[in-house]
Formats: structure tokens, sequence, C-alpha cells
């Protein structure tokens, strides 16, 4: 399958105080309360304007500082489809994962891209595709990669508890 | 064959598992999972996985001190809720309000140990590291997935090396270090890698400095960080361990893909300028740069020596912005009353605040206004870090903190001691 994504795309080491404000974090839990604050202090514009199906393009670091989960879900329930950074804090690349939002590691395309600009994502061919160039989605270890494809980590642990192993 | 970082070691007994190198997925199972006022979130998490029990609930430790006391009624049902869960499931270690930080308090009540692994819904949990131990963060989900199965998979990082030589000036301390390692190393250098800190240099840092370092870690990406425990680490923990344990130590052929060394003897205090930990220059860079308000407390400087030093630079001063101190425990706050600290603090104009995280991150008690400018002891300084997006926060040791609260503007607390 292929299909064409819009992008938002921002700089370097983007932390998650800024993607979902600790302000907010012990006290919000409705996906449309999240979705309504992301970014809200480094891009006003992206939550009023961002529409399913949008993907973010970032530089390196994307997500460091604060464990905070919201700060993937914000985006989540706000429709991106994807996350693309030259890099990812730990925790927020394996936040990512348990949510199964796809992180992809690509360096530099976010400085290739504006605000705006499409991008294609090939399921198939493991690819995503600029103006500019193809490039490969790198794997992820198969654990890692069954969490993915379970939709994440919750999905997964249902399937067992439901399952009654132990 | 090539020896075996801290890293390797400690995720190796975590897993039960005879060896591990960098690079290998292992399914991990800590001695003590950690979480906070988050813990109401994770409960609810835990509920959708359609687990009835917690799996080790004399293994999870919450603590309730991240908005303490509850300062909205969303928040206080949030701490009731907690309890609640508590409750219900046998939790075996639940500290209340005014208890303290979570990473303190678990240092306090010998719940982590040497050689030991905590994985905690928090990503300060590198902090465990000052004892000989293996802190990783983790996300919310991983934790409900943690109380329900007592397992999460953890990739075993690649580790650097940190080897710090050389003594300390006075005025001069472990804050400062962490601040010039984060300058040199920049926000990705410990990505993904485990910190492995040695050097004679260690041995010169107090108790109550050393977990700033694992603890500042966090700011250059790393997944853990240690200090190896010596003879006063094991002396702490003697009256408080409920446990034996098993200190780990890095082989010294242990293979590190980076290695750093910073000398500590001509160290000048340091700075981090807004909105980035790492963006750091001497105070000497930024004298004079006003403040409004001063906070000292945190994870990372709410110590016992925090406050000493805090005192001995305010003994008979009078503050001209406002400083907010909040010990980052009960037993630090019982100490410093007990020493009279609390009693330079308070007449030198020091509002004090109930153990916990305070302001750090915008929760509350001490948030500034837009356009205000706090220096702090905490660890970040990202924008809206302390609640609102155009409050610039710089970071620095309590001397340099309380220094500045003197005059309002940023102070080489050298002058102050000299
Ligand atoms: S004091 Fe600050 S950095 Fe430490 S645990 Fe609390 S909020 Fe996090």
């Amino acid at each position: 399958m292929r299909t064409e994504h819009r992008c938002w795309v921002y700089g370097d080491n983007v932390n998650t105080d800024v993607i979902f404000p600790g302000r907010y974090t012990y006290t919000l839990r409705e996906p449309r309360e999240i979705a309504a604050h992301a970014l809200e202090d480094l891009d006003p514009d992206f939550a009023p304007n961002v529409r399913p199906g949008d993907v973010i393009v970032a530089g390196a670091n994307w997500g460091c500082g604060s464990s905070r989960e919201q700060a993937v879900t914000a985006l989540k329930f706000a429709g991106v489809a994807l996350i693309i950074a030259s890099s990812f804090a730990r925790i927020y690349f394996r936040n990512c994962i348990n949510q199964g939002l796809l992180p992809i590691i690509i360096p530099g395309l976010n400085t290739q891209l504006r605000t705006g600009d499409t991008l294609v994502w090939d399921r198939e061919a493991g690819t995503i595709s600029t103006q500019g160039g193809v490039y490969p989605i790198p794997p992820l270890p198969p654990s890692v990669q069954a969490i993915l494809d379970a939709g994440g980590l919750l999905p997964m642990l249902q399937r067992r508890f439901r399952q009654g192993e132990p | 064959m090539a020896g075996r970082t801290f890293a390797e070691k400690a995720l190796a007994r975590a897993a039960g598992v005879p060896d591990a190198r960098a690079g290998d997925i292992l399914d991990v199972t800590p001695d003590l999972m950690l979480s906070h006022d988050n813990s109401a979130a994770i409960s609810q998490i835990f509920r959708e996985t359609g687990a009835a029990q917690v799996v080790y609930p004399e293994r999870i430790a919450i603590t309730l001190d991240h908005a303490v006391p509850a300062p909205t009624t969303r928040h206080a049902q949030n701490h009731a809720e907690i309890r609640e869960w508590v409750r219900q499931q046998g939790i075996a270690h639940l500290f209340e309000v005014g208890r303290g930080i979570c990473h303190q308090v678990i240092a306090e009540e010998g719940l982590i140990l040497p050689g030991e692994t905590v994985l905690g819904a928090d990503s300060h949990t590198t902090h465990a590291g000052w004892l000989g131990a293996f802190g990783a963060g983790v996300g919310r989900t991983e934790m409900a997935a943690l109380w329900a199965t007592g397992q999460l998979w953890m990739r075993v990082p690649d580790a650097i090396r940190i080897t710090l030589s050389g003594r300390l000036a006075r005025g001069v301390t472990a804050k400062d270090v962490a601040l010039h390692i984060l300058a040199a190393l920049g926000p990705t250098a410990a990505l993904y890698r485990s910190v492995e800190f040695a050097g004679d240099g260690l041995a010169g840092l107090s108790l109550d400095e050393r977990p700033v370092l694992p603890n500042m870690m966090a700011e250059a990406g790393a997944k853990n960080a240690y200090l190896p425990p010596d003879d006063a680490v094991f002396a702490y923990l003697e009256p408080r361990r409920t446990r034996d344990y098993t200190p780990l130590y890095p082989d010294p052929d242990a293979e590190y893909v980076a290695d750093y060394r910073f000398d500590l003897d001509s160290l000048a205090p340091q700075v981090a300028l807004p909105e980035q930990p790492d963006h750091v220059r001497p105070v000497t860079d930024v004298i004079g740069q006003p403040v409004q308000q001063a906070f000292i407390g945190t994870c990372t400087n709410g110590r016992l020596d925090d406050l000493r030093a805090a005192a001995q630079i305010l003994r008979g001063q009078r503050v001209r912005c406002r400083l907010i101190v909040i010990p980052a425990s009960a037993e630090v706050m019982l100490a410093a009353a007990r020493e009279g600290i609390l009693d330079t603090l308070i007449s030198a104009g020091a509002a004090i605040g109930t153990p916990g995280c305070g302001p750090c991150m915008g929760n509350h008690m001490g948030i500034p206004a837009p356009g205000e400018v706090t220096i702090s002891t905490g660890s970040r300084n990202f924008r809206g870090r302390m609640g609102t997006p155009d409050a610039p926060v710089y970071l620095a040791s309590p001397y340099v903190v309380a220094a500045s609260a003197i005059w309002g503007t940023i102070t080489d607390p050298r002058e102050v001691l000299a």
C-alpha cells in the first residue's frame, strides 16, 4: 500500500515538555483533550490544523526529556500516522512502539522538507519517498516489530491476558 | 575476550542469564518498579490489559511527590485513586504526600541496592546509579506491563566511560561537574547508552553530591548511568537495607564506545542558559543577569549538603528576589531543621515548601509569571518546563542560586564565600 502524507517539519532536540506540557500531565486523560495541547509550546499552529494521516519529520533527539507518554499519544490522538526523525530519545522511541506508532530513523530528512510538503509511505517496499529521493525504513528487531504488529503493547498484553496465559 | 561493562553485568543479572553483550535484547525482571503521581494513569492502563493482580506487589514503590500537597481538586482525585489502587493490590511501598521525591526516597528507604535494577516511569530513574544500581526510565504503558507481567524487554546498551580526576575547589559542586559534562557531550552523546563513571575524582564527592551525576546524564540521552559504589555508599545503606546485595563493577578490559576525561581541580561554577541543560557557560559569563525567582530543591539538588551550601551563602543576608526552598525529602527537611539550616534560610527570606518536586515541572508552588526569569537547582530548563513558555530558566548549583538570590542577579558564589 502506498499512501501520501502531509509533513510537519521540526528541528533538533525537541523535548517532551513542548510536545505535551507537564502542567497537564496529571489532570488530562481524554484523548481529545490531550490532542488539543499537542506541540502547544513549540508550534501553536499544529493542534488546530493537523489532519489525520499527517506525519512529523524532525531532526536529532526528537522527544528528549521527560518520559511522559502523552508526548506520543497527543500526536497519535491528533491523527499523526508516522514520526520520522534523524534520531529519537530512547524512552520516546519505546513509547512510540508501545503505542503502535511507527518511529522511523532517516537522518537529515527534516532539512530537505518544509511543513506542508508531502511524502509517500510504501509499506510493502518499506520505503519513504520524497521529491528528493527514496529512503529505506530501517528494520526493527523481530521481538520489537511484534509489538508494533500487535498494534502496541496494550493490545499485545490484552491478547495475552484474555487467552489466560500465565 | 573483552570484559563486561557494568550495564552488561547488571542486565544479565536482572534477566537471570549468565552473560550478556551490548546489543542483546533481554527480558528483564527489575528488583524495583517505581512510579509516582502518574500511578493512577498507569493503573488505568493496567486494568485495560485484563490482568487481575500485580505480580510482585513487594517490588512496587509509589511516591506521591510531583504535585503535593494536591494543588487542585483534580490533582487530589488523582492521589485518591492511587491510594485506592495501592490498597486493592496490596502494593508494599506507598510514600505519602511530604515524604519526598521518588528517587531520593527509594535510596533513603534502602529499596534499591548496588548491583540491582530499578525501572521507573520517570526519566530521571538514571539517578539510582549513584548507588551502583542500574536505573532506567520507561513509559506508562511499560510500567503497566511490568506490574502485570514482572518483565520488560531491554536492549543491553553500549557504554561510554567518563573518568573524573582531581578535587573541586570551594564553592564548586557535582552540579557544576554535571553541567560541564553536558556542555562537552551535548544532548545526544549518551543516547541509548550506559554512562559509567570512573576515576579518583569520585571519592572526593559527598554522598549528597554524587546522585547529581547519574541524574543529569538523562539530559545527555543516557539509558542509565553508574558510579562504582565504595565504602561510603555501603555504610549509608547498612542501617537502611532489608536484604543482601552484591555490588557490580565493570571489568578493567570492558569495551567502551567512547572515553571522556574531566579534571575537577580547575572547574569554575557553571550555569545552563535557557532552554537547554547543555547550553552551559561559566558563571562569570552571565554575572548580572536579573532573576525574579530563585529555586533550591528537586531530586537533582534538594539534599542536606545543598541546603547547607545555601545556608552558608545566606547566613546573615537578606534576599532581594523570591527564594523558594523545597527539601528533597522529609529526612532532609528534618536534618536541616535540626542543624539550624531552615532557621538561617527563613531568616534570609526563603519560603520553605513541602518535600516533593515543587515547581520543577510546572505543577505548583512557585510557577513564574510570564516574562519572569528563574534560576533553579533543577535538571531541566526546557521552554515551558516551569509552567509557562515565556519564563526563562537558568540552571546552577545551590551556591550559585543562593548567591543570585541575595542580589536578584546571577552572582558568582565565590565572591560571597571569599
Ligand atoms: S524533582 Fe523534577 S526532575 Fe526530579 S522527579 Fe521531580 S519533576 Fe522530575
